[in-house]
This record gives C-alpha cells, structure tokens and sequence, in this order.
C-alpha cells in the first residue's frame, strides 16, 4: 500500500511555480559561495559534513579493521590516533551540526512561514568558520594526529601527549563560534520571524527541538571554549590552572569539558527528536500524542541536560555525595526521555501505518534510542559505572544514541525532506533497503560491545585477549554492513538527483507549512506569507484525510 | 531575487550578498595557522603569518560594521521588526559573553572555594591549604581596585546620561555623555596596565597569578572593545547620525558597557575582597 503514497499526493499540489526555485534562481559559483538564502547554506552545511562524516568514518573503518583480530593491523600509537581523530571528527564535525545546520537551516524558516533566517550574513559566516575550523583539524590530521582521545583530559594533553593536540583543541574552539552563531539565530528567528497566526502551541515539533538545543548551545559551548582555550593556553605556556604542582586541578578539565559535552549530547538527539515527531505522525497518519507533553519534555531534557555532567566522573575521584546527587540528576532526564518514547509509540496507535524509507529511519530511531537510554540508567547507577566504566558498555551505550539514533534520525530527515530540497523523489525500495541494512548493521556492530564491555574489555585499547576475537570480529563484520549503509544512500540520492521522478509540493500530504510551496521553494520561500490557523499533525485516519496548518482539508 | 528591496511586502530584512563572512573566515583561518605554527616554532614567519590574519579580521570587522551602519542609516533596512530582532539577537550574544565569564569563575573557585580539600593532596600542599595560597601578596581592594571600580561605575552613569540625552535629543549631552564615559574607560584600561605591571604575581606558574589574569585580563579586553565600540558611536553621533527613535548601535554599545560593569563588580567581589584574605577584607 506504501509504495503508492507518491502518485496519492496529488490533491494538495499548488499552481505551478511562477518563479525559479532557490536551486536555479542564480548559478554562478559567487552566487553560491556568497548567498544569504538559508537553503543553500543548508545544502553548503550539507556537503561539509557529509564529507567529515566520511573522514570520521575512514577513521572508524580503521580502528574497526584493526580490531577484528588481538593482533590487530596498525602500530598502538596510530591506533590512538586514529580513535582520538575519529572522535573530534565525529562530534564536533558531523553529530553537533548534523540536524541543525542542515535541517533546521532548511526547514526552521519554511515551517515558520518565514523569508530567510533573522541574520542572514551571520548564517554563511557559521558555514565559513566551520569550514576553517574543518581545515585546521585536517591540519592537525595531517600533521600527525592528535592522541589524546576526544575527551582532551588533562595531564595527558596538558603535559604528556605528542601530537597535534594544540591545533585539535584549537579547530574546537573555533567550531565553538560557528555553533554559537547558528543558534543564535535559530532562537531569534524562532522568537521574531513566525508568520501570522504561528503560535508557540501550533509550532511543528521539529522547530520547538531546534529551539531546545539552540539554547543548549547558546549557553553550553562558551564554556568549552574557554576550557580549549585554557588547555592551549596551558600546553604552551604553563599557566598552572589544570597541573597541581602548580596549584591547579586536573579534573577542573574535566568538569568544565562535560558541563559543554554532556549538554552535547542533547545537542545531538534533541534535533532527531524533533525529526522522529515529524515524521511518525506523518506515516502513521495520526496526530502526534500529547503535543503539549513534547514540548514541555523537550525544553526540560534541555535544562536538565546542564545538571547531569558529573556522571561521566565517577571515578574521578569526585565526592561520594557529589556522585549521589548526580546519579539522582541523571535519572530524573529519563523521565522526560521516556515520555517521548511513550508519545511516539503511542502516536502509532490505531494509525494506518506506511513503511516507507523516513518511517523505517524514524522507528529504528525510536528503538535504537530506547535501548541507548536504558543502558544510560544502567551506567547512571554509581555501583554498576564503577564497574563498566571505560569499557565497551559505555562506547556501546553512547553509539547507540550519537550514532543508531541521531543518524537513522539524519537518514530519516534526508529522505523525508528530500523532495523538498531538490524536487525529486528518491527510489523507495533501495531506501527501504538501506534502512534496514542500517539497522541491522548497526546492531550487529554495536551490540556485541556491549557483551565486550560486560566482560570487561577497556574503551581505547588497541588489543584485547584472544578470547574476546569473536564477539570483536562479529563488530567488525558489523561495521562493514553499516558501512555499505552508510553510503547506499549516497549513491541512490545522487542519481534521483538526474533521474529521480519529479516530486509535487506535498508528496507525503504532509500537514506543514514547508510542503505549502512549491518543491524545490523559491528563493523567498512563499509567494505570499503564510497565515496559520491550525495545529500541526492533524492527520485523521478515520475520514482519510488531513488539515494542513494553513487550515485547508484534503483527502489522503 | 533583486526584486526583493523593489517592493518588499513585509517587513524583514533580507540582504544582500555580502564577502564578509568568506574574508573573516578565511582571515581567521590564517590566524590560527599562524597562531599554531608560531607555538610549535614551525618557521620563522609564523608571527608574521598570525598578523596577517589579524589584521584581515580586523578589516572584516570593520568592513561588515560599515556596511550593517550604513544599511541602518541610509538605506532603512531596519523596520521596527527588524530592530526588534536585532535586539532579540544582542541579548543572545550577551548571554553567550556571561557563559564565557562563567567558565573564568568556575576555574577560580574550583581552587578558591576548597584550598584543603582532601581529593587534592599535591595542590592542597602546593598552596598550603589556604586561599589566597601561602606567599601570594594579593592586591589591597580598598586602594587602587576601589578606585577604578569606582571609575567603571561612573562610566556607566555617564553613558546613562548619553542615553537620556539622546532620548531627549540633546545632542551635545550625548556628545559629551560618551566623551566622559569613553575617558572613564581608557583610564580604567591604563589603571589596569599599571596594575599588572606592579603585580606581585606572574601569570603563569601559579594558580593564583593564572586564575587572576585570566579572569580579569579577559574582563579587560571587553572594556577595550566596548570603549572601542563606544568610540565608534561617538564618530556617529558627530556625524549626526542616531534619532531619539532609532539608535540600536548606541543601545547595543550601552548595553555591553553595562554588562562589562556587572562583570567587573562580580570580579571585584569574588577575586579582589573575597579572595584577598581576611586582612584585606576587614577594609584595613
């Protein structure tokens, strides 16, 4: 039944376009490399991480193949290498920019019923200081690599590591002003540019997710930065503040580090939050349960997300009773966590259900995150992370959230919107195909690491005692699957480009007001402002049709 | 897309394509290069390099604020909706800027608020279990500290009279309004270097010297932009640029002025009384 969904959009199509679409308005390089249109920023975001996604996983591909056997392929300090840059890649290059400088740079002002962000001019220059922020982590890539882990711990980077550390820690803080940009004017134009009628209570959930994370980052990341800059500062000069012979405190690092990184966390999986409540409603042709409760979880997962910090340091030799209060903190954030999982399923009920390509991402999604979150609480216990600390339960945990969430929520988005910002249609059934691989692939790649962890294997080492080789190679073996994945997508999304079918404006009749203009939009987005008069999501599966948020009813 | 500004049917500001951002960054990115080779003594030009790029940064700075002046002033891009956003947008940037200063106070207490804790045998030891660490002679508040406290809240007066003054559109009260308090901030700058020059601590080495400098020398680098900013509104104010209705440059320069004062009292509370020891803060 899913696979007709395309030719069934019919009904909601405007009018032709009157004018070009954003995409061939202009064509020169100038045209591209100096715009202020939001859309192509976003496609220009898109190619810059898509590309670090790649290095980042080259990386991955690496440290993967070396530990399919004890033997392992590469010599112990390039393993380090190799783990530390795909870490600073991965994070601060794909995972914190991935939805938000690619989607939300999309979609924010088009499901708003706006022109363009607040600040334009400030848009591209988040796309150039993340681009030479990009450049000097190359640098230091091909300088010789940092080797220090992402986390840059202090004495290790401070006072013993050889690599490039200086020139990783500064591509970090220079990544710092690029995200602090893009969420300053997410919040603006969220807060300024809705159309008429756009209330806070009718916005799509994927702009109320953006906004909680655009606050998270506004107010997160100076901290990081500052604590870069002080790790530069103390590499070269010797100021004192983290060495203790001097006066200064190690684990100071550590605690200003994870109040920016564990927040980052949320940076992460709140945009595909967002994307999974746009998407679920849509396929299950239902309204979204407890819109109300969505919002309110979203902005408390936010503020909540500054007061769990300390649980990455349990055994850092922090107090007993600050590790109490932490593990407390921590479980309070499932509450809210839980309640979307909740919602979302919920959402499906008595729904007609589609498996197409977005809804198999957004449901691998959904499963993915739950099991992420609940080995959370796990390691939020204090007895049991004393016990797994540092092992593969944790990379386990936490790849099940930054990489099985957040990108099956990326590929869902990609392929949800995808029409939309290119007016073409992908092929459905490779889709579907490579949504499955995902998650397979990824289970079979992740989840043996938890068993690992279990056992006892450290995070970080580049051997292991040969008994483990099963469950390692079953990983490896894993990897390769989400590998080809990873970069199915690519191949099909590239040739829809030329010979993909046209896509109307609304092929999913969806109900926001992105699928109101035409697709591609043009480069003001709405021929006329929109004015909204209903809540988002109302899908009615009962009378086979739905409302748009402009108000008007259509059957599908 | 040139139709646009033809006729806009709403109030948004959609501009023009601008280089600026492609010349900042690719400037900032010369900076850094330079900045790390130059650290690792990579070669002999790398200062030279990082100067480069400074000064591009500095020509972006200055390119883009023209061009944002100039759109406000004489192309009247800037609706009340736009201005509102505008406003929406420093509000952010200072709420960012608290979060900076947050950072420089957690690092500060981290020691400052637990010199004996027992997790911490080598520092505890190192600074002798007291705050301020033994044989750190810190700097007497009530004397010069006092003074140029009092120097930065003046100015924040003078600057609220500039304010008033061009609210009034008493132009030669918003002139001398930002004279006085642009004077207030270069002395409290020059008091400043003169305190660092006579003190009793180095910035590297010590965690007290670090913790000091740090916090207040990043302090003192947003009294100089914001005099620098201050300065430019005067330049516009001679100009005879501002209306009693429409002046963001001047509101947003106020604005960070009085948010390097609440700063800078903070700093003075926690760093020079609090954390000069129980004789200093007797007021002896």
């Amino acid at each position: 039944m899913s696979s007709t969904t395309a030719e069934r959009a019919a009904a909601p199509d405007t009018a032709p376009p009157s004018e070009p679409s954003y995409l061939t308005a202009e064509n020169t390089v100038a045209s591209w490399l100096l715009t202020k249109d939001h859309k192509r920023i976003a496609l220009l975001f898109f190619v810059s991480i898509t590309f670090f996604f790649f290095v980042g996983g080259a990386a991955a591909t690496l440290m993967r193949l070396n530990l399919a056997t004890p033997e392992g392929l590469l010599q112990p300090s390039v393993y380090n290498r190799m783990f530390t840059m795909h870490g600073i890649i991965m994070v601060w290059f794909f995972l914190i920019p991935s939805i938000p400088t690619t989607f939300g740079n999309f979609f924010v002002p088009l499901m708003i019923g706006a022109r363009d962000l607040a600040f334009p001019r400030v848009n591209l220059g988040s796309w150039y200081v993340f681009n030479l922020s990009g450049a000097v982590v190359l640098y230091s890539l091909i300088m010789g690599g940092a080797d220090t882990g992402w986390t840059f711990y202090t004495p290790l980077s401070t006072s013993y590591a050889n690599g490039y550390v200086f020139a990783a820690a500064m591509a970090v803080f220079i990544n710092g002003f690029s995200t602090i940009m893009t969420s300053l004017n997410f919040i603006v134009t969220i807060h300024r540019m809705r159309a008429p009628g756009m209330t806070w209570m009718r916005l799509p959930l994927f702009i109320w997710a953006t906004y909680a994370v655009s606050v998270v980052m506004l107010t997160a990341t100076p901290v990081l930065a500052m604590d870069t800059f002080l790790l530069a500062v103390e590499r070269f000069i010797g100021v004192g503040v983290f060495d203790p012979n001097l006066g200064g405190d190690p684990i100071l690092w550590q605690h200003m580090f994870w109040f920016y990184s564990h927040p980052a966390v949320y940076i992460m999986i709140l945009p595909a939050m967002g994307v999974a409540s746009e998407i679920i409603p849509c396929y299950a042709r239902r309204p979204i349960f407890g819109y109300a409760g969505m919002t309110v979880a979203l902005m408390a997962i936010a503020i909540l997300s500054f007061f769990v910090w300390a649980h990455h340091m349990f055994v850092a030799g922090i107090s007993i009773y600050a590790g109490v209060v932490f593990s407390l903190l921590t479980f309070f954030v499932a509450v809210p966590s839980a309640i979307k999982v909740f919602n979302w399923t919920v959402s499906l009920h008595k729904g007609r259900i589609s498996f197409d390509a977005p809804m198999l991402y957004a449901l691998g999604f959904v499963l993915l995150f739950t099991i992420g979150g609940i080995t959370g609480l796990m390691l939020a216990t204090l007895g049991v992370d004393v016990d797994v600390h540092d092992t593969y339960f944790v990379i386990a945990h936490f790849h099940y959230i930054m990489v099985g969430a957040t990108v099956s929520a990326f590929f869902g988005a990609l392929h949800y919107w995808w029409p939309k910002m290119t007016g073409r249609l992908y092929p459905e059934m490779w889709a579907r195909f490579a949504a499955i691989l995902t998650y397979v692939g990824f289970n079979l790649t992740f989840f043996p690491q938890f068993i690992l962890g279990y056992l006892g294997m450290p995070r970080r080492w580049y051997t292991y005692p040969a008994e483990w080789q099963s469950w390692n190679l079953l990983s490896s073996a894993g990897a390769s699957i989400l590998a080809v994945a990873y970069v199915l997508p690519l191949l099909y999304l590239g040739w829809s480009l030329f010979w993909g079918r046209k896509a109307g404006a609304n092929p999913w009749r969806a109900t926001g007001l992105e699928w109101s203009t035409p697709s591609p939009p043009p480069t003001h987005n709405f021929e006329r402002t929109p004015v909204v008069t209903a809540i988002p999501y109302c899908y009615d599966p009962e009378h086979d049709s739905f409302v748009t948020q402009e108000g008007a009813r259509y059957a599908g | 897309m040139a139709d646009a500004h033809a006729k806009p049917q709403h109030d948004y500001h959609l501009v023009d394509p601008s280089p600026w951002p492609a010349v900042g960054s690719v400037s900032a990115f010369i900076l850094a290069v330079g900045l790390i080779t130059w650290m690792h003594h990579s070669f002999a030009a790398a200062p030279y390099l990082f100067g480069v790029g400074a000064i591009g940064v500095l020509y972006t700075m200055l390119g883009w604020w023209r061009d944002v002046i100039n759109e406000a002033e004489h192309l009247g891009f800037h609706t009340r909706v736009v201005q509102i956003s505008h406003r929406y947008g420093m509000i952010l940037f200072i709420a960012s800027e608290v979060m900076f200063f947050v950072a420089w106070f957690w690092a500060y207490f981290s020691t400052a608020l637990f010199p004996t804790d027992i997790h911490q045998v080598m520092r505890a030891d190192f600074i002798g279990h007291v705050w301020p660490p033994k044989g750190i002679e810190t700097f007497n508040p009530w004397h010069l500290p006092l003074l140029y406290t009092l120097i930065l809240l003046t100015s924040g007066t003078t600057v609220t009279w500039a304010h008033h003054a061009l609210l009034h559109d008493d132009r030669d009260g918003l002139k001398w309004g930002l004279v006085l308090t642009i004077a207030l901030g270069v002395s409290f700058t020059c008091i400043q270097a003169y305190e660092y020059m006579h003190a009793p601590f180095h910035y590297a080495g010590h965690i007290y010297g670090a913790t000091f400098f740090m916090a207040t020398g990043f302090h003192g680098a947003h009294v100089i932009i914001g005099s620098i900013f201050l300065t430019v509104c005067l330049i516009r104010a001679l100009a005879g640029q501002f209306s009693p209705k429409q002046h963001l440059g001047f509101e947003f320069a106020a604005w960070y002025w009085h948010f390097v004062d609440v700063v800078w009292l903070f700093l003075f509370a926690c760093i020079y009384v609090w954390g000069s020891g129980a004789s200093h803060a007797a007021g002896h």
